[in-house]
This record gives C-alpha cells, structure tokens and sequence, in this order.
C-alpha cells in the first residue's frame, strides 16, 4: 500500500490519494490537501463539509453523496460545487481524509 | 501480447487521458428513458466533469413543468420489464409498474425526476431544450422549468459540446 507524507507525517493513501486510514487526518493535513486540489484557502464553509463528511463516514462506514450532503450539511448543492469545483464529495472525501465515496448519485 | 497495464496516454502531454467535458442528449420521454441520462449527466459533474443536458423530442417532458412529475414507465412494448404485452396494455398498468419503480428509486435514495433536474442544474450543467422539438410540440419557454438556460438549435449544440464527448440517450 503506497504511503506519501503529508503536514510532516507519513499516511497510508490509494493509487488515487485517497486515505486508507482516517485515523491519520490532521486538519494541517487537509490545508495542505485543499492546496493540491486548488483551494488556496479553506473557508468555514468548507470547513462545515469537511467536518460533516468526516462525521458521516465515522457513522456509517462511508461518505456522503453530493446530494446527501447538501440535504444535511446545511451547505446547498449550488455551493458545494462552488466550494469545491472538481466534484465535492470526491475533492471533499480526499481533503477529509476518508476513502472516496463509491455511490452513482 | 502487451505487458504495459498503464492507462493510455496522449501524445503531446504524457498525461493519462481523462474525460473533460460531455454533453448527455436526453430523447425518451419514459422514466426508463430519462433516469439514465440524468445520472449520467449528475455523475459526470460529481467527478468534476463539465456536463450539458440537451432535451429532445418526448425527452423534453423532463424539464416540462406540468409533465416531469408524471413521468411513467412504459409497460406496452417493453421487454425489459417481463410483462406481457397484452397485460401491460390493461388500464392502469403504466401508473401501477411505475409506482412500484419510483418506489424502488426512492429505496435507493436516488431523487425523483423533478428533484434530480433541479440538482443537476445546481451543480453548473448546461440545461437545453432542442428548438426542433420545442417547436414540433408548440411548446414554448414559460411551458419549461426555469432550470432551462435555453431553447437551442442543433448547431448551437454542437457549439456547446465542441471538444466534449456526446452521450445519446
């Protein structure tokens, strides 16, 4: 399983970036992450989706959908694309550090 | 036999190939007809795709304000569904067969037509009404949820999808 580090610390990826192990997040990490993906600044809305989606997947074992998330993350479908251009739930669960969510909707 | 497992790469830049751009073209008027399409479109934007939607002929009932919520399920002439012909065509059948599958989509958390357009315009797609079609049913735009950006022409389409991939539904 590849490694990379990430804010100084070594953590356990996919061949797509994704973590293997939530455990190892760190909001220092998700900086550098949006960084990569083109976010140059986390906003607090962006924030409230990381946390929503890390909150999920510790509930129920995977990510939110695009459209999960904007029924319950108080953030709407128009804002999370805004938020995050290349796909929220995708971009979001990589910054989160959870596994990338495999739903179709 | 090739060895090389690695995907392919364009010629000029050594970047694996990714898709960038797709226009999905909506034709059916059935629920079987539309739903494809829609996820289509929805999955592309969900991958950072750019999407267009362009609605053509009965596929226009998707966006029509007064038909996308009684959109059905064809139950005559569908094979698919393993009903036979004579017993799909007894009244009521369409609204019951179809009943039982928007159940099952709900079941699944998939959104119902009305919902899913409006989404998918939320996440930036391009909504298009075909002109040909528009004109052929004497509709016009206020027949339209206000989803639509606009009533095209074929060549405008093709403007919009120009360096995309077209998926025809």
């Amino acid at each position: 399983m590849p490694t990379r580090t990430i804010a100084g610390s070594e953590v356990d990826v996919n061949d797509e970036g994704f973590f293997t192990d939530p455990s190892q997040w760190n909001e220092d990490m998700a900086v550098e992450l949006a960084k990569e993906s083109g976010i140059d600044e986390l906003t607090d809305p962006h924030w409230t989706v990381i946390h929503f989606m890390r909150k999920e997947y510790d509930d129920k074992g995977t990510g939110p959908t695009v459209r999960a998330l904007g029924k319950t993350s108080g953030v709407t479908v128009k804002e999370l694309y805004q938020l995050f251009p290349k796909g929220p739930a995708k971009m979001a669960a990589k910054i989160a550090g959870i596994p990338k969510p495999r739903g179709c909707i | 036999m090739s060895t090389d497992t690695s995907p392919s790469t364009s010629t000029d830049t050594g970047a694996p190939e990714t898709i960038e751009k797709v226009s999905v073209i909506i034709s059916k008027g059935s629920l079987d007809g539309i739903y494809p399409g829609l996820i289509m479109a929805n999955g592309a934007r969900a991958e950072g795709i750019e999407a267009n939607v362009f609605f053509t002929f009965f596929g226009l009932d998707a966006i029509h304000a007064k038909r996308h919520e009684h959109i059905k399920v064809a139950t005559v002439g569908n094979p698919g569904l393993h009903v036979a012909t004579w017993l799909g065509g007894l009244p009521g059948m369409s609204s019951v067969m179809t009943h039982v599958m928007e159940k099952q989509i709900e079941e699944l958390d998939i959104p119902s037509i009305p919902e899913f357009v409006e989404m998918i315009s939320d996440t930036g797609a391009g909504m298009y009404a075909c002109k040909a079609s528009v004109d052929l049913f004497k509709m016009e735009r206020s027949d339209f949820i206000e989803q639509v950006d606009d009533i095209i022409t074929v060549g405008e389409f093709y403007d919009i999808a120009a360096g995309g991939h077209i998926i025809f539904t």
